[in-house]
């Protein structure tokens, strides 16, 4: 292993995609190249329809790139979605398991450890329920815990939260970024909510409209955050002011008016 | 249909105890009504016929329906029909609802063959399958098999395009998460394609049970020596009306109990 490859979990390298119909061709990126770091937490926002899914399943594997090349150091990705994709056929505690069956991971060490995991997220008590009997809070907590099972190395977040209300929302929102951060998994965050990306990451990349290139990119620090940082420690600064006002310019979204 | 009764638990308001007496009540009038409805039919069917006011050459009646019930039960020979037709139903059944799916299992497999067979899939499907009975029993035999056989070739085509149609139309994002799990083509079909449509299945499955019989009847309208498709065609055509008749009776029963195993079934199987 090279030097890069051990401080850089995720390399994209010129990376462009088109989509292809009968009657058209799409670019939903031109040219896009940046890197992750270990354990860093980067989120990607920009315009809805911008192609900042498309990143995401790029890395997952799930499709080739057009050009450029995307390199991903690790063969453990955990992939979470708009909505939290529980089997309504299985319990809490089987869903969980999802991951480590089709790894053929699922021993009694690792068994133990997903209990230990309901445990620490409160859903211990709802080990045996199927999801339809959970709350939209609960469904993405177990969710979560289904995709951390697999102890990923790279954690890929497509607008996790996006489906739940808006209490439950910056409260999950708070509770996983707070996780992603004490167990340092490398993430990258896709979504439309500044605030959501300035709270979480580490740096935020700013995507243009559809061809999506980056416009922009931002290391986000909060040296006015005492003690462990937390997405809603941070959501209390002035900086977070200061980088929610310069990413609203960017995205352009209210230029009409 | 045997839902329990809704029983007040501990500590409920007086409002709470009248919601589900107003509740009792009306699942209790209309079990009435519907045992009602069956008990007066058979009265006015049995005096109507008493009295002249129908011709029971025609129609029967269910006194006569019953003494013949008793007569074959006595000299065996109902069970004897009854078993045969049963035991065809059922391999006829287990035919069209295993093969349905292992060729739905294979056209979503192999999309292109899928999309390749798909005209003549809607062909077959749109084809009435009665039809094509008197080729099947020569094809197949003249006895049990070509019964079974026609019985199956009623469900298999309904059942593959069901479950096919099922089966592609499981949420792409159930899908595309085990793929991230590096799951292989045989896991997604074992951990998300099958268990996702169960509700299908089940579904296929009451539906099967009686084309099923549809397809037993026929076959046996057409080759057989025994049965009960053997008893009304054997009744119709020497004018034994009672014989007939009590060949719907049987069969109604029967169809009452696979509808109660059925959903007896469906209860068992899902849980959530």
């Amino acid at each position: 292993m090279t030097e890069v490859d051990m401080v850089y979990i995720c390399e994209l390298r010129n990376v462009s995609k088109r989509f292809h119909t009968i009657n058209n061709e799409t670019k939903a990126i031109d040219d896009i190249s940046f890197k992750v770091k270990k354990g860093e937490i980067v989120s990607i926002v920009g315009p809805s329809g911008s192609g900042k899914s498309t990143v995401l399943s790029l890395i997952a594997g799930l499709e080739k790139p057009s050009e450029g090349e995307v390199i991903v150091n690790t063969d453990s990705i955990g992939f979470m979605f708009q909505k939290d994709q529980l089997y309504e056929w299985r319990n809490v505690y089987k869903n969980c398991l999802l991951g480590l069956e089709v790894k053929k991971m699922d021993n009694e060490e690792n068994k133990i450890k997903v209990k230990r995991m309901l445990e620490k997220y409160g859903l211990t008590n709802f080990k045996n329920h199927y999801p339809s009997q959970l709350s939209g809070g609960m469904r993405q907590r177990a969710a979560l815990v289904r995709t951390l099972a697999i102890e990923p190395e790279l954690l890929l977040l497509d607008e996790p939260f996006s489906a739940l209300d808006y209490q439950t929302r910056l409260s999950i929102g708070d509770e996983v970024g707070t996780i992603l951060r004490n167990e340092k998994i490398s993430t990258i965050l896709v979504t439309h909510d500044i605030p959501e990306a300035v709270s979480i990451s580490d740096r935020v990349i700013v995507f243009t409209e559809r061809p999506a290139k980056i416009k922009k990119e931002y290391e986000i620090k909060f040296e006015e955050c005492p003690g462990e940082r937390t997405p809603m420690k941070c959501r209390n600064t002035l900086a977070f002011g200061e980088y929610f006002r310069n990413i609203w310019r960017d995205l352009d979204v209210g230029k009409e008016v | 249909m045997w839902e329990k009764k809704f029983e007040p638990v501990a500590n409920i308001s007086e409002e709470h105890k009248e919601y589900l007496k107003l509740i009792n009540r009306e699942k209790n009038f209309i079990r009435i009504a519907q045992i009602l409805i069956f008990v007066f039919g058979i009265i006015f069917w049995e005096v109507a016929a008493r009295k002249n006011l129908i011709d029971t050459f025609l129609t029967s009646s269910p006194g006569a329906i019953l003494g013949l019930i008793m007569k074959l039960v006595d000299d065996g020979s109902l069970f004897k029909h009854l078993f045969i037709s049963t035991m065809e139903t059922i391999g006829g059944f287990f035919a069209g609802t295993v093969g349905g799916l292992l060729i739905a299992i294979i056209l979503w497999w192999f999309r292109k063959l899928a999309k390749v067979m798909d005209p003549y899939i809607v062909i077959l499907n749109s084809l009435p399958k009665t039809a094509l009975a008197p080729i099947i029993i020569l094809w197949v035999g003249m006895g049990y098999s070509g019964i079974i056989a026609t019985a199956a070739s009623i469900s298999i085509v309904v059942t593959t395009m069901t479950l096919y149609t099922g089966f592609s139309n499981v949420e792409k994002d159930k899908i595309i998460l085990l793929k991230t799990m590096g799951a292989n083509k045989f896991q997604i079909l074992k951990k998300v394609i099958i268990p996702a449509n169960i509700p299908n299945i089940l579904s296929v499955i009451k539906v099967n049970i009686g084309l099923s019989w549809i397809g037993v009847i026929v076959g046996e309208f057409l080759v057989s020596k025994a049965g009960i498709g053997y008893l009304i065609l054997y009744g119709s055509q020497t004018f034994k009306l009672d014989l007939v008749m009590m060949g719907v009776f049987v069969l109604g029963v029967i169809a009452a109990i696979m509808y109660v195993f059925s959903s007896w079934l469906e209860k068992k199987i899902i849980k959530y």
